[in-house]
């Protein structure tokens, strides 16, 4: 088949972008969109020109490395889809395609179709963990989980972490990814003693990277390759509520050393 | 000649790990922060021994290439993890583990060491549960399990078909956590390049900024690699695109031993490549072959469609030569058997290099429903990527490489030959031998990484001086200048073909010369086949855009060089190791039932490369394994 892409060009994070098109005559329905993307790099590359950088690792829609919005939806056309997983099948003989990075204010691009991401992180570091040193831990019969608690904390903890509900939002809010993780680990008996210091800790981060606040468009979950649902949005709404109006402060106050 | 000393405590095997960690020296909490430690990757093994250390008040900085350390590979393991914690009473033990992986690897692993993993095995789940790892539950709330191949217990504990992925998660936000307290620093986007080495210790790497091209020096007291396995040097596998053996071959290159370079695990069935444009392959479990009957065509000129061929004109392969098992061989029976059917012309799909997998007798047998529910999920995933629907039209299926079994040499510390040197994971060599069962991996990471490394790197440190040396150190400036050097000299050959096409042209030789089965001629034919396409590389590159800048080009083409001189080193060792053992097949030793017929008296050993400079032969060494705990017995899933 035979088609026309428009790509998003950008040197580097200070200069600006712009679209650039290109043909493509022997693109294979069989090929993966990242396939199609190699082929039309080697022949950047042999004819002398720079090629499209793009992030992409697993390629089976599990490390949440690529990132691309194409015709205007993250990761493409096809639902619960990572852009590694999408096939050119999926589009018609001598279509066009517009192929553009991530775009929100807190995912800066860096070059081309790869954005900085690390925002994210951040928003884990804020509180996305249970705290621990590795060393003998109970035996984990002796707290038995219900497995339906223990299913919809695995929904949420699915999340790849890739940023397609930021992309997809109209308010660029990461409001899925962080009730994701909020929910996961609230959910489990484990996370209960820092449940409500990490909900607003983690919101508080979300914001402060400048992420736009949730206003119930659920493009997220639409554009979600994990279907993550949005009542984990509503839990995590719920439960910041609660932690302000539970006793925001540890009633001991902080431990200093003597 | 390598001093290989494994430094073995002392005692039954039982008591080994405890004994030993009774006589360890260790770093006191004051002392910790004054060591510094890098720890280069982040999935399983990765983030695990750098959120542990960090906890333990250790000054750590972690490096990954990717944009977080939560893209590593370890997050596509599906399967399961091992544990020997017997839940289900059904007789499992640390001692069954232990034969189970020993038995597994076709005896070319050390016992020691696979001893401690057995019983290493039951923390690891206690471990990832405290940090709300959801594993799969019973309906009283209890954990769940099930069984894998090669074992007659279930002990493997799960998450749906993402079990990788949540124990990824789990050492990652481990890790953040660390981060966040300042325990870590994190470099993300960071690609280890060559060490530092002074009076024979590690003292510190050379990086590269992806993003600026910026060569940055790291000091450190020690160093632990958990850089992966090197199964892209096929350059089509089931490995992630940005997995390279870079991180190990440069140790190589500056003294490290390599261990069993060729051991590698091929798995039967994966979709097969569907043209030259293929990037990577997918898996699909195995279980497929439960219900699934594989044939080719009898005719190698056949055009029809599968469901069209009748009965009588379908090969299936496995079912003639093999009458007692079938389509349920061992995996790497199966696999060679597919390569050879499809080497005979009789493949199917537009490479020729596939077989049909087919559900037509199980849907007559039990209907359609029965078959698609028990595997929804797999037929799903072979919908999605072929658009082919399996209940419909047979599946086609591929041996793909999968796991690499092979890597640094370490002792019983997991550390390398090369002092203050560490390797954790599927970098290593130590607990697969020949052959890796299935989820065996996910806890090898991890016991190496929550729970032997911190406490084995406490004895080297105490013996050091923290900071002795820092990046002003000459050997610093020196191997800098070598590493900027490399890039140079890459990105001036201005030739025609780009890396992926040298890649794969590599992946090819490698497949072909030393893949599912090997034998003398070809690995010798791969011998001079690789410096060819080496000597073409270096005056053919075609490499775009410069060296201090993004350049993902630049970054592949510094793989594809190691890849050119590590898939060398990968033939030495298949042609040197005169036995077939697990995944390493002979062709000149095999039972007369396709097997691997072992060769004990000769090649009880770990083959140990030694470089010896560029151009030059490197050396084998031999260290000797002895089977105390667990005598030599030939592997047999027969009877």
């Amino acid at each position: 088949m035979k088609i026309r892409l428009h790509v998003w060009r950008q040197e580097s994070t200070d200069k600006k972008g712009k679209m650039e098109s290109y043909d493509l005559d022997n693109v294979l329905p069989d090929m993966s969109f990242l396939e199609m993307m190699d082929v039309l790099n080697e022949k950047l590359t042999v004819e002398g020109k720079s090629p499209v950088a793009f992030d992409h690792d697993c390629r089976e829609g599990v490390c949440g490395m690529c990132s691309m919005v194409i015709n205007g939806q993250a990761h493409g056309p096809k639902a619960t889809t990572t852009t590694c997983q999408l096939y050119m099948r999926h589009f018609k003989d001598g279509a066009e395609i517009y192929v553009e990075p991530f775009r929100s204010g807190a995912f800066p691009v860096l070059q081309d179709l790869m954005v900085d991401r690390s925002a994210f992180d951040r928003i884990i570091q804020a509180g996305g963990y249970i705290s621990n040193h590795s060393g003998p831990k109970p035996d984990p019969n002796s707290i038995p989980i219900e497995p339906g608690v223990q299913e919809t904390s695995l929904d949420a903890a699915s999340c790849i972490g890739c940023g397609a509900c930021v992309a997809a939002c109209p308010n660029g809010s990461a409001s899925l990814f962080t009730s994701a993780k909020i929910s996961h680990l609230g959910m489990l008996p484990q996370g209960q003693p820092e449940r409500y210091e990490r909900v607003g800790a983690m919101v508080d981060q979300m914001e402060g990277e400048g992420f736009g606040s949730c206003r119930n468009y659920a493009e997220c979950e639409a554009q979600c390759p994990k279907g993550i649902s949005i009542a984990f949005i509503g839990r995590m709404n719920a439960d910041y509520l609660k932690a302000t109006l539970v006793e925001p402060v540890d009633g001991r106050g902080k431990m200093h050393a003597q | 000649m390598l001093t290989l000393d494994a430094k073995l405590p002392q005692g039954p095997i039982e008591d080994m790990w405890t004994n030993h960690k009774d006589q360890l020296r260790l770093v006191g909490p004051n002392n910790r922060h004054k060591y510094k430690v890098l720890v280069i990757g982040s999935g399983l093994a990765g983030a695990s021994s750098a959120a542990s250390m960090g906890a333990m008040g250790y000054n750590v900085e972690c490096f990954c290439f990717q944009d977080s350390p939560r893209r590593a590979h370890s997050i596509a393991a599906q399967g399961g993890i091992n544990a020997a914690k017997n839940y289900r009473n059904d007789g499992d033990s640390t001692w069954r583990l232990f034969t189970d992986t020993q038995k597994g690897g076709d005896f070319r692993a050390r016992e020691e060491n696979v001893y401690r993993l057995a019983e290493l095995s039951t923390s690891i789940i206690d471990q990832c549960v405290a940090q709300g790892v959801p594993f799969a539950r019973e309906y009283g709330g209890k954990l769940a399990n099930r069984s894998f191949g090669g074992v007659l217990v279930e002990r493997t504990f799960y998450c749906r078909g993402e079990t990788g992925q949540q124990l990824l998660l789990g050492a990652y936000s481990a890790l953040e956590e660390q981060i966040a307290k300042k325990n870590v620093k994190m470099h993300t986007r960071t690609e280890l390049l060559d060490y530092v080495i002074v009076d024979g210790n590690v003292r510190g790497i050379i990086t590269r900024d992806m993003i600026t091209g910026k060569l940055e020096r790291h000091s450190a007291d020690a160093v632990v690699l958990a850089t992966g396995g090197y199964g892209n040097v096929y350059y089509l596998s089931t490995n992630a695109k940005g997995c390279n053996v870079t991180a190990n071959f440069r140790a190589y290159r500056r003294g490290a031993g390599f261990a069993n370079p060729c051991f590698t695990q091929i798995h039967p069935t994966s979709i097969p490549a569907s043209g030259d444009y293929q990037s990577k392959l997918t898996l699909m479990s195995e279980s497929l072959r439960n219900d699934g009957r594989i044939w080719v065509p009898r005719d190698p000129d056949e055009k029809r469609a599968p469901t069209d061929i009748p009965e009588a004109e379908r090969y299936y392969y496995l079912e003639e030569r093999y009458p007692r098992f079938g389509n349920l061989v061992p995996r790497d029976v199966a696999a060679r058997n597919a390569k050879d059917v499809c080497d005979q012309g009789l493949g199917v799909g537009p490479t020729g290099y596939g077989v049909y997998l087919d559900f037509g007798s199980a849907i007559q047998e039990k209907g359609v429903d029965a078959v698609k529910s028990k595997y929804s999920n797999l037929f799903e995933m072979y919908e999605r990527i072929t658009d082919d629907d399996p209940t419909k039209t047979p599946m086609r299926i591929y041996p793909a490489v999968h796991y690499t079994m092979g890597g640094l040499w370490v002792d019983y510390n997991l550390m390398t030959n090369i002092p203050g040197l560490y390797a954790a994971g599927e970098a290593n060599f130590a607990d697969h031998g020949a052959n890796r069962l299935g989820a065996s991996s996910l806890m090898q990471c991890l016991a190496d990484g929550y729970f032997v490394v911190p406490v084995t790197i406490g004895d080297y440190l105490s013996r050091q001086t923290p900071g002795e040396i820092d990046t002003t150190h000459d050997q610093f400036g020196a191997v800098e200048q070598e590493c900027r050097d490399h890039i140079n000299k890459l990105t001036s050959i201005n030739g025609t073909r780009s890396s992926q096409d040298f890649h794969r042209e590599l992946g090819k030789i490698m497949w072909e010369h030393c893949g599912i089965s090997r034998s003398k001629e070809s690995l010798e034919e791969g011998l001079r086949k690789i410096p060819e396409l080496r000597d073409q590389f270096w005056s053919d590159l075609k490499l775009p855009g410069g060296a201090s800048e993004l350049n993902q080009s630049l970054e592949h083409a510094g793989r594809v060089v190691d890849f050119l001189d590590f898939g060398e080193l990968m033939c030495r060792d298949a042609l040197a190791r005169e036995e077939s053992c697990g995944c390493h097949l002979r062709e000149e030793y095999q039972t007369e039932e396709n097997e691997a017929k072992r060769n004990d008296e000769d090649f009880a050993f770990v083959s140990v490369f030694e470089y010896k400079g560029e151009g030059v032969e490197p050396e084998l060494n031999k260290e000797p394994l002895e089977f105390n705990a667990f005598p030599l017995a030939t592997r047999n899933y027969k009877s």
